[in-house]
């Protein structure tokens, strides 16, 4: 083999490995994010930075009742957390808080290398992001969103209680 | 060129380093030194009245001739050793800042700063109520030295700044800012953590009152970097961390200090990695930082060439002939995070995020960017797969123009 067919080779495996991560819906999420607007009539709004890459987003939670009725983000990212945020806000309108919490906690097991969350169908479209896992560098980012809509929910519930 | 000199790159043929603005890989050479160290002359040097401890005492002070060497600097005892630049710099900022610093006196920093710099101080000028003034950058990532004249002034106590920018390669005109601090009568202190590697530093020509280094980033271990000074400067600052080795005399009411550089060398010293810094020192030494600096501005000037063409892509800082061996960019809206990524896939390793500046990176008008760094090590196969990772990613992101096969 030469030089070029091994270097051939090398890269090919490794876009196979690439286009694992960013699949056609994460890109469609990337570039045409669902829910990526301010919410004016928000009852929570959480704005959370990852201070290893400077990164930030906002998201914003309306309620009726203990139902999610409204979930969107802004700020920016990489296509791995814009994707997720987008994925999120999706899967947790019009859900309660406690499905919200179990959606969320199967995201953080998935991204924890779980392979049965990997299965979890109310998971739905967010089981594209799985292969993340594999990347530690970048679970953080995949987490971002995650960790934003937690403390949301976390401050929506304190208040409700207070 | 030298790639079978480093274990790490020669085991690893497919892997294309380019992040030695971060840390640089180390020379067979410097890991030998080490281990000869420890099996060799390992005690606690300046304490043990026996052989072996005088052994590591002189170890200990050949290091410190040999890095002094290498910096030009004609006194070695005027080179004070500690963890990095950042420790060099925070040293700086604490023992002469907290003494002399007080309100309406003024502080100049730079807008290109790391926050290495930048932050120890600004967090000194919040203590002591002087004002930290930001010289900005020229749209092309230079210092502006218009606005650096405005803001030296009488009421300057210190400038500290960059010899080169680690964001964006930058090189500043050292000799410039020196002559305008020492009318105002201010301290000149130079963070040269990303010029010491790549370029032949003279201190006792440079001069600055303070020069810091980090020895990570010329070849040398992790843990061990520096702070060069005028004597009569050192001399004058307080000690800013108190332990064994560098006091004279503990009474029960006060202490007395030891002699440079003892002075600021408090605790047991890192002398294995002085003794691996040495053998760095060496080893750079022995190829030439002016071979060094061709063979790097060789490479920057190809790879700048060949990224300015593609499309989408953007490319901070001066000219290539003006910059040491880092190239600061983006590529359309594809986020440096996934560039970098899509790289390491590649086998290729790059640094994506604020590259510890984000006041730069504010100023830029990003909130992150992606940055090659070249060093002795790399030759035209890593540009080469750099491009190749490059035109993958703007076929995968579909960047305008881009081919999407």
């Amino acid at each position: 083999m030469t030089d070029d067919a091994v270097a051939g080779t090398r890269a090919a495996g490794v876009s196979a490995r690439s286009e694992a991560i960013y699949q056609e819906l994460i890109l469609d999420h990337y570039r045409s994010p669902r829910n990526r607007s301010v919410l004016n009539d928000a009852d929570v709004t959480i704005t959370h930075r990852n201070p290893l890459c400077g990164d930030e987003l906002i998201v914003y939670l309306a309620m009726d009742g203990t139902t999610v009725r409204e979930a969107r983000f802004t700020g920016q990212g990489c296509a791995i957390s814009q994707a997720a945020a987008s994925m999120l806000t999706g899967a947790l309108r019009g859900g309660s808080v406690d499905d919200a919490r179990v959606i969320l906690a199967s995201y953080s097991s998935m991204m924890h290398g779980d392979p049965a969350s990997r299965d979890d169908p109310t998971l739905g479209e967010l089981r594209a992001l799985a292969g993340v896992a594999r990347l530690p560098a970048r679970v953080k980012c995949a987490l971002l969103p995650a960790d934003a809509f937690s403390r949301a929910l976390d401050q929506f519930e304190e208040r409700a209680r207070s | 060129m030298h790639r079978s000199d480093f274990p790490l790159l020669a085991a690893s043929p497919g892997l294309h380093y380019l992040d030695s603005a971060a840390t640089t890989q180390k020379p067979a050479v410097v890991l030998d030194a080490m281990r000869e160290f420890y099996e060799t002359s390992n005690a606690n040097p300046h304490r043990g009245a026996y052989e072996l401890s005088g052994r590591a005492t002189d170890r200990y002070q050949a290091a410190r001739e040999r890095v002094a060497r290498f910096f030009g600097l004609g006194d070695p005892d005027c080179l004070i050793f500690t963890r990095g630049t950042t420790e060099a710099l925070n040293l700086v900022a604490q023992a002469w800042g907290r003494r002399e610093l007080e309100p309406r006196d003024e502080v100049v920093i730079t807008a290109m700063d790391h926050h290495a710099n930048f932050v120890p101080w600004q967090q000194i000028a919040i203590a002591t109520g002087a004002r930290l003034r930001i010289c900005e950058l020229t749209p092309d990532g230079r210092l502006d030295m218009d606005h650096m004249r405005e803001l030296i002034g009488p009421r300057t106590r210190v400038v500290a700044f960059p010899h080169v920018s680690n964001a964006l390669g930058t090189v500043n005109p050292v000799a410039d800012i020196v002559a305008l601090a020492r009318d105002a009568g201010a301290l000149t202190v130079c963070d040269g953590a990303q010029a010491a590697p790549h370029m032949p530093v003279h201190f006792d020509t440079l001069g600055v009152d303070l020069y810091a280094f980090s020895g990570h980033k010329i070849c040398g271990p992790m843990g061990i970097g520096g702070l060069l000074g005028r004597r009569t400067v050192l001399e004058s600052l307080p000690p800013w961390q108190h332990g064994g080795d560098m006091i004279q005399v503990v009474q029960d009411e006060f202490s007395s200090w030891n002699v440079l550089p003892h002075k600021f060398e408090a605790g047991t010293p890192n002398v294995a990695d002085a003794v691996g810094l040495a053998a760095a020192v060496e080893y750079v030494d022995g190829i030439g930082l002016d071979t060094i600096l061709a063979h790097e501005r060789h490479l920057l000037a190809l790879a700048t060439d060949r990224l300015a063409a593609m499309d989408g892509l953007t490319i901070y800082g001066p000219p290539a002939a003006e910059r040491s061996g880092v190239l600061s960019f983006t590529m359309a809206d594809v986020h440096p995070h996934d560039l970098a990524t899509i790289l390491d896939a590649d086998g290729v390793c790059i640094r994506a995020g604020h590259h510890c500046a984000q006041p730069l990176m504010r100023r830029l008008h990003v909130p992150a960017t992606a940055r090659a760094s070249f060093y002795l090590y790399n030759d035209e196969s890593d540009v080469d797969a750099l491009m190749r990772g490059l035109q993958r990613a703007a076929a995968l992101f579909a960047v305008a123009g881009s081919a999407s096969d």
